[in-house]
């Protein structure tokens, strides 16, 4: 190639890089210069030995390869040269458009925040008061307006948040831990010129657990939606490692979208990425979905679930049980939250509920503020029931000084 | 070192394997950049294989580490031999006899030196590294904590390893390094940007009966096919785990001592916990799956 020719080159890859950025495929300038040397032991006679070049340097994801395939071929179909007088289109992401028909609440999201934007205030802002929050801890969701919501979430956001802890397999010098730190009482033997008389002592670090929030979206549950999305929103900023589904007759995973800091541009991108909003239930079903493919992925060092539903499934109730089994069997501690259990006339008899209680550790209501302070309460004590927690056979802790 | 992407492909299929395009231009490129090859793919894809294959091409050891959760320095790098340092400290001050032995000895400190440590893989292939540049495998890096990510960040830049007691140690022949996911989490980008990353898949009918005939040469042509045919149109069904290589070659294996020369719906079933290992899997393939299955595989 000439240098002229090599100066093209090299330009056309530039504006291929910017390309790839505004379609989400992160490059930085390292790869770029990674992959202008490999191309010198590649050479740039084949396409496809270019390709797979480009792809092993520039992709770091399984999720890119298919889009990055896409932007390659499109990139360099164009006549040689062509890409430089004239900058390639951005190709459109490659996000699921919203069916037209689904009748989502987006749009009464929409009016609703429109609304409350608008509205004069003519009663002084009482939330946070004392009575206010009375009233407010025990006002069914269903009943309240958009005001009392809105104090409602703040009030969540408020809350301590936290899952229950689990014993990890790190350790940390601690004085009444049980294992003796060895390379600390070596360091002040070789000082002492003898053994230590007290020995410094190591424990097992203990961190709260993974959650995995799954949401009921489905028709049943609409009028819900939006505050458990809310809810989700506070969730997964207040703790560490929180993992977000929604489902109706399929699952999306909306963990990234929940990551924006602003609740209403969370919740506006979830909507567009959700397809199925107040659709068909198939809680069987959309849990086989979970369990395949992200149950080994999020499913891991004990995760806590939490499952928002009424338990109104229309599927095959065979399949539920099957996927809930599953579910449990992955999982420390399935907590299940249905906002019908406040219903004095309701018992989890109907449908998916009476097949899913079997396999599920609480099972608590979720109707007004007070609920989901039991609902704190659970997730910070959440264990799995019909198990010891301790297990058998572990000796008790050692408080101090030489062991026999 | 290899010269070129086709002398990779030819000297990997002369050890036996199998690999697509793809991953031997990654593989070239990790060599001849001196960078890090990130292997993600499903379990029993043959991720392990390439580094010890690797291995075996550049007549080098391969030094493995194996993640797993609360995987510390002091399993991954190194660690003291405390029993070798108290009996030292404790004929020491029997030596000294009558010092009293509060008092410190004047060689104290050298308990803490290199005659005391353990190598651990990570040091141990930087040591091996002064004669020929090893291959170390870093195997399955999605069990171990997010931790040991950042310590590796730091020692596939530059592979210094400090052991405050004594010193860095550099590498003076940069190992060739391997690292393996199953993508139980999601490793760092920071991590994958500075390696060459390949995910691999499962391989095609073609590729993965040229795998079973090379390791499985007992099993019959035909047999070897219908396995091949079987586990690949498996594949496609709604399952937890889906067969590995690993599975299919377990499974041709346990055929031929089964003295079989072609699958039928009987061997299927009493064999098919060597396929699928989870029970909800066998009971959904079991009976009318598998017939309908292998009705495709002898049609085709």
């Amino acid at each position: 190639m000439s240098v002229e020719a090599g100066q093209v080159f090299l330009h056309n890859l530039l504006a291929f890089t910017r390309a790839l950025r505004s379609a989400g495929i992160r490059v930085t300038p390292a790869q770029t210069s990674d992959l202008t040397r490999a191309l010198g032991w590649v050479g740039l006679d084949h396409r496809e030995e270019v390709f797979r070049t480009a792809r092993a340097l520039l992709v770091t994801r399984k999720e890119d390869l298919a889009l990055f395939e896409m932007m390659f071929r499109r990139f360099w179909s164009a006549p040689d040269g062509q890409a430089l007088s004239r900058p390639q289109r951005r190709p459109p992401a490659p996000r699921e458009r919203r069916k037209p028909e689904s009748r989502f609440t987006i749009a009464t999201y929409m009016a609703f925040k429109a609304q409350s934007a608008m509205e004069e205030r003519d009663i002084a802002d009482r939330s946070g008061t004392f009575t206010d929050e009375e009233i407010l801890n025990s006002k069914r969701f269903a009943d309240m307006t958009p005001e009392e919501l809105a104090s409602v979430r703040r009030l969540l956001e408020r809350m301590e948040w936290s899952a229950s802890l689990r014993t990890t397999r790190r350790r940390t010098p601690h004085h009444a831990g049980r294992d003796i730190h060895m390379r600390k009482v070596l360091r002040q033997a070789s000082r002492l010129g003898t053994i230590p008389p007290v020995l410094p002592r190591r424990k097992r670090v203990v961190k709260p657990r993974p959650v995995v929030l799954l949401a009921d979206i489905s028709g049943s549950m609409e009028k819900y939606s939006r505050l458990v999305l809310q809810f989700f929103h506070v969730l997964a900023r207040g703790m560490g490692d929180v993992e977000t589904f929604v489902f109706g007759t399929r699952l999306s995973r909306i963990t990234p979208q929940l990551r924006l800091r602003n609740v209403d541009r969370a919740l506006d991108e979830v909507s567009r990425h959700v397809i199925d909003w107040a659709g068909g239930t198939r809680i069987g079903g959309s849990l086989g979905e979970f369990n395949r493919r992200w149950g080994r992925r999020v499913l891991r060092r004990g995760a806590v679930v939490v499952m928002i539903s009424d338990g109104c499934d229309r599927g095959d109730l065979e399949s539920l049980a099957r996927e809930m089994r599953r579910l449990r069997h992955r999982a420390h501690a399935v907590i299940w939250l249905n906002p019908y259990m406040g219903r004095a006339d309701y018992t989890p008899v109907v449908g998916g509920m009476s097949v899913a209680i079997s396999f599920v550790d609480q099972l608590l209501s979720a109707h007004n503020v007070q609920s989901l302070q039991e609902f704190a309460h659970a997730l910070a004590g959440a264990r799995r029931s019909g198990r010891s927690v301790r297990r058998p056979g572990r000796r008790p802790e050692v408080r101090q000084g030489v062991p026999q | 070192m290899f010269d070129s992407i086709d002398d990779t492909r030819s000297r990997l299929s002369a050890q036996g394997y199998f690999a697509d395009p793809g991953l031997t231009t990654s593989l070239f490129l990790a060599l001849r950049m001196q960078k890090a090859l990130f292997l993600e793919g499903e379990p029993g894809v043959g991720k392990t294989e390439v580094a010890r294959v690797l291995s075996t091409i550049l007549d080098t050891p391969l030094i493995r580490l194996q993640c797993y959760e609360g995987l510390d320095i002091t399993h991954a790098v190194y660690e003291w031999n405390y029993p070798r340092q108290l009996m030292e400290i404790q004929a020491r001050s029997a030596a000294a006899g009558g010092r009293a032995t509060g008092e410190a000895p004047a060689d104290a400190a050298d308990i803490f030196s290199e005659e005391f440590l353990l190598r651990r893989p990570l040091l141990e292939a930087i040591h091996r590294s002064h004669e020929k540049a090893p291959v170390l495998l870093i195997d399955e890096l999605d069990r171990a904590d997010e931790e040991f990510e950042s310590f590796l960040l730091e020692l596939l830049g530059d592979f210094q390893i400090t052991v405050p007691e004594i010193g860095t140690f550099t590498a003076e022949h940069p190992p060739v390094v391997i690292i393996t996911s199953n993508r139980t989490r999601e490793i760092h980008d920071a991590l994958k940007r500075r390696c060459i990353y390949h995910w691999i898949d499962y391989p095609s009918a073609d590729q993965e009966l040229a795998i079973v005939r090379e390791k499985v040469p007992e099993a019959e042509e035909r047999l070897a096919r219908d396995v091949v045919d079987f586990v690949q149109r498996l594949r496609d069904e709604d399952l937890y785990k889906l067969p590995g290589v690993a599975e299919s070659l377990d499974w041709a294996r346990a055929l031929t001592h089964l003295s079989a020369h072609r699958l039928d719906a009987a061997t299927v079933d009493r064999t098919l916990g060597l396929i699928l290992k989870y029970q909800d899997d066998v009971d959904q393939i079991r009976g009318a799956r598998t017939a309908a299955i292998l009705e495709a595989v002898q049609e085709g």
